[in-house]
């Protein structure tokens, strides 16, 4: 797939820069708006079917303001801002503003916020600005997101941050497929493994024999094949498909940030794709992480990150040399990456790293006991790097987090066809930075790592608890909560000035980003003071993660995992009663 | 009787259904050609095994046949219409008309059928048939994927026909009537096209009372 991924790209460059300017000029002619970062507090965005050549093809794409990404939109904290969004598509369309706190006639989510911008009408959004960071927006109709609307948002703060930094870029990453997003969706209705070529092979077999003879290989194999599980089902929708791409460029045009040596510049990054979730790096670069999901943290000094579909990470870097770094974000099945130059001079690009080995999964995120189940699997906790101690002190923070106890509201549960795999020991994994980033070598995030810049001794305790089961049938491509899927579900009921603690498990062996509309997302990473504020918590396989949320906005909510084919079945309204 | 013989595997979509809105459910068709070969012979003999699906997750309509003409007309071949219905995660139940053509004469046949993905990840198909003159019959297909690279892949299979009874016009005998083990080699150049390379020892054990 690597040199697949690599000829593509060049393959385009040409092609590419030719018709950029083509687009460039027509989309001028066309509207005068047409620039890149928008300020102020009226915006004006147009949405509507944009001519573009990603791959070396011809497509279509619905684009906002006729580009993609989207224009950047800055607001200010304290601010109201209006938006005037027209749709000139022949479907109805919406925009999402992802992460910020609104009243929820504002969320742009049809069926629940609103009806939806029909064709040929302007719908206006008004809200006050009441956060500050990096966010982002998107459609919420059909799969238009995929096509092409999502843009960033940075909210300038009220008040200075707590660090300092020269320059600022958005650097959003996203993933372009020339084929449209209802035959991706019913091709893996057809044959869910149909974009994965990293499925095992008699010679991967084989190769297990050789290394532990043939009794042991098959032993290993045994669980999986009995449960008709792939160990390589890592990306539903996968490089062979899609291009990858930041802030709009794929790896061969390739987006440039400038820096002058000893500047600090802060990263904005942006996960804006549909399926993918990435792995990101800066080879040569620590990376220091400020914020998550526009919140500020405690500063934490990084090489790699993985962002899941829908989060944000704000990092500070500080280039000491006078050379061409590589932004890197390779997806997480490696089967394609997108790429970008931070670079003192735009003539000077950065060489592409290799791609890590292609990951593979092991029973623990099949939610099976690690302690006894991983035989030699390569799994361990943890980034690599932790010390024995402070392992033992991370052990004691999930046991206390597993004795928490809150009045449970049961939730109807089935475990019909629905349902292909259930976690049996599912655990918090919080400082597990997940497939194929373990012992890698490389000082990488974890979610243990993450805590809040501020001090959440304060906040109230969770009055209740409800465990919500993330559930599929990888064989049939059917996604559900509880079982059940979003039509024919009940909505969930959250109380006015309750605080709500919500348990997920994830009984699929797929990392699924699920994100809370209109409210915070207050996660337990085993320190209740300090509490990270996230609108998009990753829930990995086969594990189990909680959170807080203090319902503090009526109306009706969606929740929701984030990857755009499993959110029709994997998906519930929440009433704020 | 050994056979070996090339084809051509056929996967792809008829037509897309007109909606675009986010269901999670949209009306599904597939057509899958296992198996399609014209052998240089005076009948310039056609051979076909394929499947037809539409549906959504839980409800289906398949259509099975396979069968071999030639240029003289049909000759024979096994087709059956089932109404199908997931019933287990992995598991369908099907129920419909099974019709076979043998020559001249044919055959209809009232079945129900469990199909479905056993452990270890046998593709599995268990049919029971009965028809007018009281004949029951059982049709049994599995077969297995090893894929020896990404592309390129050995499917060996195995299928046996079994009846309560005799059947001279249709070529059926009582108890195992047929009993075929297959081997076939793909090689997809995109999913939906795989030129295949087959090799198969079949028996027709039927015979006259
Ligand atoms: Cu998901």
């Amino acid at each position: 797939m690597r040199r697949r991924t690599f000829v593509k790209g060049v393959a385009v460059t040409s092609l590419l820069t030719l018709t950029a300017t083509d687009a460039e000029a027509r989309t001028r002619s066309k509207r005068i708006n047409n620039r890149n970062i928008l300020r102020g507090n009226e915006f004006f965005l147009d949405i509507d079917y944009t001519p573009v050549n990603i791959t070396g093809k011809n497509a279509v794409a619905t684009a906002i303001n006729g580009q993609i990404p989207a224009p950047t939109l800055v607001w200010k904290e304290g601010e109201t801002v209006t938006l005037h969004v027209t749709n000139h598509l022949k479907k109805t369309s919406s925009i999402h503003w992802h992460g910020i706190i609104l009243p929820a006639g504002m969320d742009g989510v049809p069926g629940l916020s609103f009806d939806g911008i029909a064709p040929g009408e302007t719908f206006t959004y008004t809200f006050k600005v009441r956060q500050h960071g990096t966010y982002w927006y998107h459609s919420h109709s059909g799969f238009q997101e995929q096509t092409g609307m999502y843009g960033a948002i940075i909210i300038q703060p009220k008040r200075k941050e707590p660090f300092a930094y020269d320059k600022d870029y958005v650097v959003l990453l996203s993933d372009w497929s020339d084929e449209k997003p209802e035959t991706i969706y019913k091709k893996l209705k057809k044959m869910s493994h149909y974009y994965n070529f990293s499925r095992r092979t008699v010679g991967t077999f084989l190769d297990e024999v050789k290394e532990k003879g043939l009794a042991n290989a098959f032993s290993d194999r045994k669980m999986w094949n009995q449960m008709r599980m792939n160990d390589r089902d890592l990306s539903d929708v996968t490089g062979y498909t899609y291009t990858f791409l930041m802030n709009g460029k794929n790896p061969a045009t390739q987006f440039k940030a400038l820096f002058n040596r000893g500047e600090k510049i802060r990263l904005r990054f942006v996960n804006a794709s549909a399926m993918t979730f990435f792995d990101v790096r800066i080879p040569g670069l620590k990376m220091t992480v400020v914020a998550a999901d526009g919140n500020h943290v405690k500063p934490l000094s990084i090489e790699e990150f993985r962002i899941g579909v829908a989060e944000t990470y704000d990092v500070i870097v500080e280039p000491a040399d006078h050379k061409a770094y590589a932004i890197f974000a390779q997806s997480i099945d490696r089967s394609g990456y997108a790429m970008g130059s931070f670079t003192p001079k735009t003539s000077m690009l950065a060489k592409a790293p290799a791609m890590d080995p292609k990951p593979v999964l092991t029973h623990t995120d099949m939610g099976m006991d690690m302690g006894q189940m991983d035989h030699g699997g390569g799994m361990k906790c943890g980034s690599g790097m932790m010390m024995s101690s402070k392992k033992d002190l991370e052990k004691d923070k999930y046991a206390k987090m597993e004795s928490q106890r809150y009045p449970i509201t049961q939730l109807p549960m089935k475990r019909g066809l629905q349902t292909t795999m259930k976690a049996v020991a599912p655990k918090y994994r919080l400082d597990d930075p997940g497939v194929g980033l373990r012992n890698n070598g490389r000082k990488v995030l974890t979610y243990a790592d993450l805590k809040n810049r501020y001090s959440t001794r304060k906040a109230k305790k969770p009055d209740r608890e409800i465990i919500l089961h993330l559930t599929g049938n990888m064989e049939r491509y059917m996604w559900s909560i509880n079982g059940i899927k979003y039509a024919d579900s009940k909505p969930l009921v959250f109380y006015y000035g309750e605080r709500i603690r919500i348990t997920f498990i994830n009984d699929t062996m797929m990392n699924h980003p699920m994100h809370l509309h209109g409210m915070w997302s207050d996660l337990e990473t085993g320190d209740d003071n300090h509490l990270v504020r996230k609108h998009t918590v990753i829930v990995q396989p086969g594990a189990k993660i909680s959170y807080r949320v203090t319902v503090d906005a009526r109306g009706a909510w969606a929740y929701h995992c984030h990857m755009l084919y499993h959110m029709a079945g994997m998906f519930r309204k929440v009433v704020v009663a | 009787m050994k056979k070996i013989v090339s084809g051509l595997m056929v996967m792809f979509a008829l037509g897309q259904t007109a909606q675009a809105s986010m269901e999670d459910d949209p009306l599904v068709t597939m057509f899958l050609m296992d198996r399609f070969e014209v052998l240089d012979n005076d009948e310039n003999t056609r051979v076909w095994e394929g499947s037809f699906w539409i549906g959504y997750d839980i409800n289906k309509l398949y259509l099975y046949s396979e069968g071999e003409a030639t240029s003289d007309g049909l000759e024979s071949s096994q087709n059956e219409l089932v109404y199908s219905r997931a019933m287990a995660p992995f598991w369908d139940v099907q129920m419909g008309l099974a019709y076979d053509k043998s020559d001249d004469a044919s055959k209809t046949w009232v079945e129900i059928a469990i199909s479905g993905l056993a452990p270890y990840y046998f593709e599995t198909r268990a049919a029971l048939l009965v028809n007018g003159e009281g004949n029951v019959g059982l049709r049994l297909d599995a077969e297995y994927e090893a894929l020896l690279t990404q592309k390129l892949i050995l499917t060996p299979s195995l299928e046996a026909d079994l009846y309560t009874k005799d059947d001279p016009d249709m070529h059926i005998g009582s108890g195992i009537s047929n009993l075929e083990a297959g081997l076939r080699l793909r090689y997809e150049f995109i999913r939906e096209l795989a030129p295949l390379y087959r090799y198969y020892m079949g028996k027709n054990i039927w015979k006259y009372t």
